[in-house]
């Protein structure tokens, strides 16, 4: 009697697309070790009985070397060898190495059915491997699949029931790889071919000097295109939709509220010289819609797109790379840039992806770093729709700031923290194309998360601030910090109400900036402290999970010493 | 027959690994991921200031930090 299944292979293998095939639980999976760091379930129904499929981090041995992978054998080793199934998935075009794991699995009694993932990758590259040979010499079912493409998934499941413990002899290590010599020998087999372009790309990709000048190109394109993009979006469909038709909407719902009281100022807000004014009203209808769907929204279909796009071609880990020698200097390496990468789209999966980081030391600098220096897509979004009309340099000079910021961080935390970095270790994947579906999927999902988790926060936050605005309840607080905010920041004491907010979330911070009227040195500055200072309720929450309780007040420190000086040096110093 | 760290090697060059220096831990690493005394490796890349370097094992294309690569001792004819 089956129970349970779990899929379990080396990084990369394409576990996730495998599991999403299976449940039809929607993952993401991307082109690099590690993407997977969380633990998804999902249910398989086979003849009437339903089984739990449980997809777990990658791992290359059963003895671990991360959190991630620790995760992952910990709950394998916890549960009924009778009553699981463990779906090996192997790289096809990477049989040799991700046989070790298979090895071990199968020696250690389990019942194993291999998935020889990645099949259509394995012709152009001159592999061939004989499957049903693999099948007699191993013991256990091996099945050919293309995950992406769903071929051979249908077998796959065909043949879960049948599969049992095979029986095999521990051997050492060493011996491990001298039998997997011996199976590959017999199984596999290679033609000589020519190198293809994208092998040239490949190389070119990670050697010194044209990596560099690649990933200059890259970042830089992939900047525009997100900027373009997102603008394009805003002032050809979000802006017209808004203006055009939901404005004479709403205009009809203000007369009908008689143009004041408590509900028009809960809904519609503040009329801007008789009109509804999106960016200033902040009603409920209005600025908190218009800030979500006009202003973040097409930068996160934008960013996500070309994030996505990156992942899924497997350029990540050459960046990684390349930049392993900058971030030594803050105590990470080179695959951290992945997290932070991920955190400029949303700061809880960014600090999420440090568990592939080895020691804590690292996830702790990291996720602080994430949480100080690198703004989210919704606050990115605002404070270029905020501070892009006084020019690129506000904008820019934000950048700056939190660059530096990162920068003089990681430095001094790497010279006081106790302990030391472990080194950068990490395979690089081959640019793999998946199909565009796989790709449009992945933003569907994203784009979705963005819509159901953020949106309705967003709309109940700024009901529960125009309540607490009429009741005057913001008043002590404002009251309290009021001689910091002005004193330090030079900021108006109405600025209070937006720090505070911005620890619910960010967008609606910056949105409670919008009708202040504030210069633009203030603007710089609040719009700066906002990425700075705490980071929204979310991802204070994961940082508790992830790091305890003592690292999370530790970062805190960190935060509200930063937001000072920072706020403090930016008023008085630089800018006058 | 000598014996040189895969820092020392030439780009593009095979190699055989003569032993990993280091604990125990990082070589049950390297095994995992293929990286053991016997294997013929072949140097990819370096990168220069003490960057990563890369090397191919088997299909396998593997970045391995400056002070890492340092514990790999290979022999070269």
């Amino acid at each position: 009697m089956i129970k349970k299944i779990f899929l379990l292979g080396n990084p990369n293998v394409g576990k996730s697309v495998v599991f999403s095939r299976l449940t039809g639980v929607q993952v993401i999976s991307s082109n690099y070790p590690g993407t997977t760091v969380e633990i998804s379930k999902g249910q398989l129904k086979i003849k009437d009985e339903i089984i739990e499929v449980i997809d777990l981090p990658g791992a290359y041995s059963l003895e671990t070397s991360s959190k991630a992978e620790e995760v992952a054998v910990s709950l394998l080793r916890d549960c009924n060898k009778e009553e699981t199934v463990v779906i090996n998935i192997v790289d096809a075009t990477n049989l040799e190495r991700n046989l070790f794991l298979t090895l071990q699995l199968i020696e250690d009694g389990y019942s194993v059915i291999i998935c020889l993932n990645m099949c259509d990758d394995t012709k152009h590259r001159g592999i061939s491997i004989d499957d049903k040979k693999l099948e007699e010499i191993l013991g256990v079912p091996v099945i050919p699949t293309c995950a992406v493409t769903g071929v051979g998934i249908k077998f796959l499941i065909e043949r879960i029931q049948e599969t049992k413990p095979a029986k095999r002899d521990k051997l050492t290590h060493e011996e491990s790889w001298k039998e997997i010599g011996r199976i590959i020998e017999s199984v596999q087999q290679l033609t000589h071919r020519h190198h293809t372009f994208r092998e040239l790309l490949e190389d070119a990709s990670v050697r010194p000097l044209s990596g560099f000048l690649m990933s200059v190109f890259v970042i830089y394109a992939s900047f525009k295109i997100v900027r373009f993009l997102g603008e394009f979006l805003i002032n050809k469909i979000c802006d017209p939709v808004f203006f055009d038709f939901y404005q004479p909407l709403l205009m009809h719902l203000s007369r009908a509220l008689g143009g004041d009281g408590f509900w028009h100022h809960l809904l519609i807000g503040d009329l801007i010289n008789g009109a509804i004014d999106f960016k200033q009203s902040f009603g409920v209808l209005t600025t908190a819609p218009y800030i979500e769907f006009a202003m973040v929204l097409p930068y996160i279909v934008s960013f996500y797109l070309i994030l996505s796009l990156l992942e899924d071609i497997g350029y990540l880990p050459r960046l990684a790379i390349l930049l392993d020698n900058l971030l030594h200097r803050l105590g990470l390496h080179g695959f951290a840039i992945i997290p932070v990468l991920l955190g400029f789209g949303c700061n809880v999966p960014g600090i999420l992806a440090t568990r592939v980081l080895e020691s804590k030391r690292e996830r702790f600098i990291a996720s602080t770093i994430i949480s100080i220096g690198v703004p989210c897509v919704p606050l990115q979004a605002m404070i270029v729709g905020l501070l892009g009309k006084f020019g690129g340099w506000y904008v820019g000079g934000v950048y700056l700031v939190l660059f530096s910021l990162i920068i003089i961080l990681g430095v001094v935390m790497n010279r006081t923290l106790k302990g030391y970095s472990p080194e950068f270790l990490l395979e690089i994947p081959p640019y793999r194309f998946p199909p565009i579906t796989h790709l449009l999927k992945k933003l569907y999902f994203r784009v979705k998360g963005f819509i159901f988790e953020a949106v309705p926060i967003v709309l109940a936050g700024v009901f529960v601030i125009n309540i607490m605005m009429s009741l005057r309840i913001f008043d002590l607080v404002t009251g309290i910090f009021a001689p910091i905010i002005k004193g330090l920041f030079g900021l108006p004491k109405e600025a209070v109400v937006a720090l505070v907010i911005g620890f619910l979330r960010k967008d609606v911070a910056v949105g409670l900036l919008m009708p202040l009227g504030l210069t633009a040195k203030q603007l710089f500055i609040a719009a700066t402290l906002l990425a700075i200072s705490f980071p929204c309720i979310a991802t204070f929450v994961i940082m508790l999970k992830e790091l305890g309780f003592k690292y999370l007040i530790k970062a805190t420190v960190i935060m509200i010493t930063v937001t000072i000086v920072v706020g403090t040096i930016l008023n008085f110093g630089i800018l006058h | 027959m000598k014996k040189i760290s895969l820092i020392k090697l030439k780009v593009k060059r095979k190699a055989k690994i003569a032993e990993i220096l280091g604990g125990a831990a990082l070589q049950n690493r390297m095994m995992s991921l293929g990286i053991y005394p016997g294997r013929e490796i072949t140097k990819q890349g370096h990168f220069v200031l003490r960057g990563p370097v890369m090397i191919k094992v088997g299909r396998a294309v593997i970045a391995l930090g400056h002070n890492m690569a340092a514990k790999i001792i290979l022999e070269v004819e």
